[in-house]
């Protein structure tokens, strides 16, 4: 991403960079635009990040401080550590993280497996049916989820599987969009690989898995950081598949929290905290293949 | 007469299409299971009053649907589903493309704008409503604080029928500009420099250069940006679960179509009118996106 904007530099500015005479008007224009878009990103950076700032403080704050009007008090005098353990253990936190965590790893590992293979065929494997499969790929994608709850609530509920793992991940054992998006990574690859590695011996299993799945790498990567992210997120499908409170997800348990607590505005803020920490750590350490995985593959859809 | 058919084919063509049934198979099962059969069992169950406990189904034929037509609290949900996304859409895409552009000119601290503007996709929606909710509280809240500094009465941001669904999509909006922009700037870095090399010739000033170069050039992901935050908007559901109580005064005016499903369906127990206030929301859903591939042809520039 460096790269692209050491190339745009050159370019748009410089009729502007000039430093002979004559070109003063212009720098100085150019100067205070560049203030205007600072102030302009910084304003909205500020705002895309003071709720977050807004979570942290209130949760470090005793109730009487998070409602004192009078003065209004924006860092807590006496940072409230405790309200940390407190809700941990009122809540079962680490049950919430297993859950949740339990989900986004299998949906990721079946969904981008499933997908990548069904990805393989419908792009590079000439066989009948492809037209209609695939179809069904696109049909599925331009349904409203909500569609399906019903239904596959009644089908854990008929096999008793209610407030499992399995439950969690059940609408998300299969992905059409992961397909359609591995499919756009595996069609652009060269067909000469395909035909080195049938000269060598290679069936039509070891070329995907040995010779092509490697080369869609980034796709992998962009798929699974999507699935996690969205099975994160997910807020519906917990809420009414796993109603029993060790079962649930950290989204879902929010919404419980919520009620729970009411007023109590430190305990809720340090239960959104606890909940969106983690994934808040994985952003900062990946932040690059989130940022690319999602411009790669929007651009691929 | 199949395995005749099948014998005709050599025998690497055949290898070939059990290799591509086999590596289809689980996409295609869990296809079928998760998702076309329940799309039919769905429009079925809307032609059934739900039993007791969910069993005894009646059929009933359209009377789900002559109720939900007769059902102010549905029209009322559509209003109010279709003025989020009408709140949510351009507000977000304007903002995310103004950043978009601002961030592909060489901008110091690039990297770190983009990083610090995406952050609210990565926070699940529960737990930024929460906080949310919690800015917005008419009395002590952080929001109603500002205000009065610069002399502001406090605003019922949560309970005002007439404020809470601007509310809501606020966070909506907050929520989503990020990603559009990281889309729209990935657009925006597809566009050949010489195209402004020429624009630059030709003495135009970054205002007209936008217009005439940038905005032609960069529709396709402005349409595809377009089409995915109208339909993520017209599924809104989170945020209003998470703010608004079946008690709040301003339930009626922000209740969302999928929100209005949730409750019949699992709330009241009446999964036939869920299933049928979910078809509406499909019927809707399609109708919009075949207008927008319609009217694409006339503003989406495809080279």
């Amino acid at each position: 991403m460096t790269d692209t904007s050491k190339v745009a530099y050159p370019n748009s500015l410089r009729p502007r960079m000039g430093t002979s005479q004559g070109r003063g008007r212009a720098s100085h224009r150019w100067k205070w635009s560049r203030v205007f878009i600072h102030v302009f990103l910084i304003t909205g950076a500020a705002a895309m990040i003071l709720p977050f700032v807004w979570m942290v403080l209130t949760s470090l704050k005793t109730v009487s401080e998070s409602t004192s009007m009078n003065p209004f008090i924006f860092l807590p005098t006496d940072w409230q550590w405790e309200n940390y353990m407190r809700v941990w253990e009122q809540n079962s936190f680490f049950t919430l993280y297993v859950n949740t965590f339990a989900m986004m790893a299998l949906r990721v590992i079946l969904g981008v497996f499933f997908s990548a293979m069904a990805a393989y065929a419908f792009a590079r494997l000439r066989f009948p049916g492809k037209n209609f499969f695939f179809g069904l790929v696109l049909f599925q994608m331009m349904v409203p989820t909500q569609i399906f709850i019903i239904p596959q609530y009644l089908m854990i509920d008929a096999i008793d599987m209610r407030n499992t793992i399995f439950a969690l991940v059940f609408p998300g054992l299969v992905s059409a969009f992961g397909t359609f998006l591995l499919r756009q990574f595996f069609m652009v690859l060269p067909k000469e690989l395909e035909e080195a590695a049938k000269l060598d011996g290679c069936n039509i299993g070891q070329t995907f898995l040995l010779v092509m799945l490697p080369l869609t790498r980034a796709g992998l990567v962009a798929l699974g950081i999507f699935t996690a992210l969205f099975a994160f997120k997910d807020l519906m499908w917990p809420l009414i598949v796993n109603t029993s409170a060790d079962a649930a997800t950290l989204s879902s348990a929010l919404a419980k929290i919520q009620s729970a607590y009411s007023v109590n505005y430190p305990e809720l803020m340090t239960a959104a905290v606890l909940a969106i920490w983690p994934m808040m750590l994985v952003y900062f350490l990946f932040q690059r293949q989130f940022v690319e995985g999602i411009s790669t593959s929007g651009g691929k859809l | 007469m199949m395995g005749k058919w099948v014998n005709k084919v050599s025998r690497s063509t055949r290898n070939e299409w059990l290799w591509a049934w086999f590596l289809i198979a689980p996409t295609i099962i869990g296809l079928v299971v998760l998702n076309i059969i329940p799309i039919i069992r769905t429009a079925h169950m809307s032609l059934f009053k739900s039993g007791d406990f969910g069993r005894n189904h009646i059929f009933i034929g359209l009377d789900n649907y002559v109720r939900m037509f007769h059902d102010p609290q549905v029209w009322q949900a559509v209003v109010n589903t279709l003025l989020y996304t009408l709140l949510v859409v351009p507000f977000s895409i304007i903002f995310a493309m103004l950043i978009a552009v601002f961030l592909n000119r060489s901008i110091k601290g690039k990297s770190i704008y983009r990083t610090v503007y995406f952050i609210p996709m990565i926070a699940a929606p529960a737990a930024v409503t929460m906080v949310w909710r919690w800015l917005y509280n008419s009395n002590f809240g952080l929001v109603n604080y500002m205000l009065s500094l610069v002399g502001i009465p406090p605003v019922n941001w949560t309970t005002n029928p007439q404020v809470a669904i601007i509310s809501i999509a606020i966070i909506g909006i907050w929520s989503i500009v990020g990603y559009n922009m990281v889309l729209l700037l990935a657009g925006l870095q597809e566009i050949p420099r010489d195209y402004y090399e020429a624009s630059d010739i030709d003495g135009a000033g970054k205002v007209r250069q936008f217009f005439t170069v940038t905005l032609p050039l960069v529709t396709p992901t402005l349409f595809f940006v377009m089409v995915t935050t109208i339909i993520q908007s017209m599924q809104v559901f989170d945020v209003i679960y998470m703010m608004i109580d079946i008690t709040n005064p301003a339930y009626e005016s922000t209740v969302s179509l999928v929100y209005l499903f949730y409750n019949n369906s699992f709330r009241y127990s009446d999964k036939g009118y869920g299933s049928a206030i979910v078809m509406l929301l499909l019927a809707i859903i399609m109708l919009m996106t075949v207008i927008q591939l319609r009217v694409q042809k006339k503003w989406v520039n495809y080279n």
